[in-house]
């Protein structure tokens, strides 16, 4: 199953992940606030419809935090 | 488990100091990663001129020179003719080169100076607080366009990449936007096609980058996103306006976006 990291300390909360998202599989944390005082981005995976690898967020995070780990084969195997 | 996607060595691990939601950061990842591609760091010389990105020796780790406000392009001549081995780039936002640095920008392209432009247009100046730009919209709210920009006072937007294409210096020029990762995509093709243009010696290279900038525009980053999409860009329509490698030849009443 692929999966991605968010280094949550250093996010600003511009949310431009959780709308690259297909699988809405990132959210905003509205119950935390990191150090520079932001609500983070979350990644939470979902076993119906699990992370494919496809890095669309990490090509979109202004802020390049997002690693992208992807099981060996095609994206969305 | 395959690691896919991290953040190039060359981009330092110190964090932007840039808003929420904006493009800079992906500007400079973009230009990480073709530095890695070609092998660039010990020979790339980046020039950024004053505003939101003036911080460029912060974030990458190559050698720059910081230049006064509006002649990046200027210094970046002296820096290409001396070292023409050198891989040399500007990092310039619209208030930098479209308002005072034009006349820079201009002859620099007009004689074929072989380096490589990025212009990163938010329609505003960023650093300084949201004043107009030559850039900003018709009809957009700057704090001093309180009435929104009338072209009866203030003129029309600036198009600089399709003013620049088609001087017989320049061999390449292009407008990409960021606001999805499709469009980051494209804009990272388009930007290899500026970076060979540069190492093939073809003559000056234009990378065009709409880009957002929620705080002055007072939006939110995804009414930024909105905003782009509906309003920006059909004031500055994306697209490869000249690219003098044979290949990719902008034929007769080809519309530009189809190369990209």
């Amino acid at each position: 199953m692929s999966r991605i990291t968010i280094r949550e300390e250093g996010c600003k909360g511009c949310s431009y992940c959780v709308l690259a998202c297909k699988r809405k599989l990132i959210r905003i944390d509205q119950d935390r606030i990191n150090n520079l005082g932001y609500n983070p981005a979350v990644f939470s995976d979902n076993n119906e419809e699990p992370c494919t690898g496809c890095a669309l967020c990490a090509e979109i995070c202004p802020e390049v935090l997002i690693e992208v780990y992807r099981q060996q084969g095609r994206v969305g195997a | 488990m395959q690691k896919v996607f991290a953040r190039p060595a060359t981009l330092l691990e110190t964090g932007f100091h840039f808003c929420p939601g904006c493009h800079h950061g992906i500007v400079h990842r973009l230009l990480c990663e073709m530095l890695e591609r070609y092998n660039l760091q010990e020979k790339a010389v980046g020039v950024p001129g004053v505003g939101c990105g003036v911080f460029l020796y912060d974030y990458i780790a190559i050698d720059v020179c910081e230049a006064p406000h509006g002649r990046a392009t200027a210094v970046a001549t002296g820096i290409k003719r001396v070292q023409p081995d050198h891989f040399v780039f500007t990092y310039q936002g619209d208030g930098d080169l479209g308002a005072i640095g034009t006349a820079e920008v201009i002859h620099a392209a007009n004689r074929g100076e072989n380096f490589t432009v990025i212009f990163v247009n938010n329609s505003v100046y960023g650093m300084t607080g949201g004043q107009m730009a030559p850039t900003t919209l018709l009809g957009q709210y700057t704090t001093t366009s309180p009435a929104g920009r009338d072209s009866r006072n203030d003129g029309y937007p600036l198009h600089l990449a399709e003013m620049l294409a088609p001087l017989e210096g320049v061999a390449f020029a292009a407008r990409v936007s960021l606001h999805t990762p499709a469009h980051v995509k494209k804009a990272r093709r388009a930007l290899q096609r500026a970076f060979e243009t540069q190492l093939e010696k073809r003559g000056f290279s234009f990378m065009e980058f709409v880009s957002a900038c929620p705080t002055n525009w007072h939006l939110t980053t995804l009414q930024s996103v909105e905003h782009i999409e509906q309003k920006m860009l059909s004031v500055f329509p994306l697209g490869i306006y000249k690219n003098t490698a044979a290949a990719t030849v902008r034929k007769e009443g080809e519309p530009a976006d189809a190369l990209l």
